[in-house]
């Protein structure tokens, strides 16, 4: 059979599948197998899905739209090993929904900011970020202190992220609303089961006000977990289903 | 569209048509030039020694590894090891000789001095600034004045386990929430503020001080840690009232708000963030900074 390209010059559907053909290609080679391959994701200990707190630090984080200057993802790259630390694991984002690599860095990467600064700073710094790092170009988000965290539909956004993946617990989605408060309530019961239930984390009134639970709180109970779930001194790169 | 499908050479150019024609105009059917097509071709044969040579194919569970092993992360792993091996002469020199030692090695000193500014930069600078000037709430690193001790042991024992942390060496100390926790009167905070204002030498109600001075001697109050003169003490990390140097500002209004809430801040310990050679570089270039005793 003589092959011809009349077809698809005379009759728009045979292109338009044509095209489809030979775009999806590079899909399928590219894209489509990262979703069974083994290796994509690295088999290690301690990444745990975020908190209710953390997740809503996470949203103010997005609401926010930290991730249009600052990115969460340290490339394989000398320069960004000596700055940041180990470089990003794909694990350490696998509970993420979207993801926060980010690809544009006006501000320094947050991928390992976690426990880099003290909450006192993290307050100072979102109140003005020019009182502490004066060359800083940083807008400031006095408004978060003053905001009071809306958590009412946390168990519901748990159950969301369970439907795309996230191995929240039953326990895990029905505590929910007591963990957010919990959370910033140290040397209690209730936040002795918070660190039960989601390990390293990490349990202070951010904000060091008394009273409600602010976005501020959320937003700094976020960061100051980001990159500290994995211990890279157990970590050992060359081992199976690591790349 | 007159859909004729004789091929005919142009008489114009001599180049074969495709045998369409619109209107009298036909389409040249001009041939890719050799030299582009080859090397098409030869890309497409270099592409096949690539899949042999680098990671390439998805698999079932795996992917093709490729005959070079090659591997982005190994690579950025080797090269950062490539690096600590060339510098490890210096930096085993760094962890295992003494200050003073260090200190009359011009070669060692001088490593020191540059690796410690850079992890300053990284590491430090976000509080105390980046020329260590600090700021309310942390402290300045070029002034005489430290609030846990300004040897160079003392100060690499406070980036190692930092203050008030979450490290079980960390410094800890708390100042008691005068104001806050109802120990002392309003009135009594207002004199103490007096009175801690006269320690430095600033403007004062000497009368006001006076009745200060009381509350400041009191049993259980502000000299327990300050001391007597009021020069504080490093063992407690109390600082130091008569240098006229403020970690939380020295007006009458800053004195007051800190003796009503006891405020202490909070540093992270580096010890296991950064690995003992940088630490001990870094405290050899903030014990240079100026007030290093």
């Amino acid at each position: 059979m003589k092959l011809s390209h009349a077809p698809f010059e005379k009759y728009s559907l045979v292109l338009l599948v044509g095209i489809l053909f030979v775009v999806s290609i590079g899909g399928l080679v590219e894209i489509a197998p990262l979703f069974w391959l083994k290796s994509t994701i690295e088999k290690v200990d301690g990444v745990r899905p975020y908190s209710p707190l953390e997740l809503k630090g996470r949203d103010v984080y997005i609401r926010e739209g930290c991730y249009a200057c600052h990115s969460q993802m340290i490339r394989t790259l000398k320069d960004e090993l000596e700055r940041y630390g180990h470089y990003s694991l794909a694990a350490e984002s696998m509970y993420d929904h979207p993801f926060q690599w980010g690809s544009k860095r006006t501000g320094p990467d947050l991928a390992r900011v976690g426990g880099k600064y003290s909450d006192e700073w993290h307050v100072a710094h979102m109140t003005a970020p020019r009182s502490i790092v004066p060359e800083s170009v940083m807008p400031g988000y006095p408004f978060l202190a003053k905001r009071k965290l809306d958590y009412d539909d946390i168990s519901e956004r748990l159950k969301t992220l369970r439907k795309v993946g996230v191995p929240y617990t039953d326990e895990q989605i029905e505590n929910a609303k007591l963990d957010i408060i919990a959370q910033t309530k140290p040397d209690t019961p209730e936040a002795a089961a918070v660190a039960a239930r989601y390990p390293k984390a990490v349990v202070r009134k951010f904000d060091a006000k008394q009273g409600d639970v602010t976005e501020l709180d959320a937003l700094i109970a976020y960061l100051q977990m980001l990159g500290t779930l994995v211990d890279f001194a157990k970590y050992d790169a060359s081992g199976p289903n690591l790349r | 569209m007159a859909d004729k499908h004789e091929k005919t050479v142009d008489p114009h150019t001599g180049t074969a048509t495709t045998g369409h024609e619109w209107d009298g105009i036909a389409e040249l059917n001009t041939p890719l030039p050799r030299w582009w097509l080859w090397t098409f071709y030869a890309c497409i044969i270099w592409s096949v020694g690539y899949w042999v040579a680098y990671p390439t194919w998805p698999l079932v569970s795996d992917y093709t590894k490729g005959l070079l092993g090659y591997s982005e992360r190994m690579n950025v792993t080797e090269s950062l090891q490539a690096v600590r091996n060339s510098q490890a002469k210096l930096n085993d020199a760094i962890v295992n000789d003494s200050f003073a030692d260090i200190k009359a090695n011009p070669l060692l000193l001088n490593f020191a001095m540059a690796g410690g500014k850079v992890a300053f930069g990284d590491n430090c600078a976000g509080c105390h600034g980046r020329g260590a000037q600090g700021g309310l709430g942390f402290p300045n690193l070029n002034d005489d004045s430290w609030i846990w001790g300004g040897s160079f042991e003392q100060i690499l024992q406070t980036i190692q386990y930092g203050v008030r942390g979450d490290h079980p060496e960390t410094r800890i100390s708390q100042m008691p929430a005068f104001g806050v926790d109802g120990l002392l009167t309003p009135s009594q905070i207002s004199d103490t503020a007096e009175f801690v204002l006269s320690l430095s030498n600033l403007p004062h109600d000497s009368a006001v001080a006076e009745r200060g001075k009381a509350v400041f001697h009191g049993d259980g109050a502000c000299a327990s840690c300050h001391g007597e003169d009021g020069k504080g003490n490093q063992e407690v990390g109390a600082p130091n009232l008569t240098a006229n140097i403020w970690l939380y500002g020295g007006t009458k209004e800053a004195i007051m708000n800190q003796i009503t809430t006891g405020h202490g801040g909070v540093m992270p310990a580096w010890s296991g963030r950064l690995d003992p050679a940088t630490l001990k570089k870094l405290a050899i270039y903030v014990h240079s900074l100026g007030g290093g005793q």
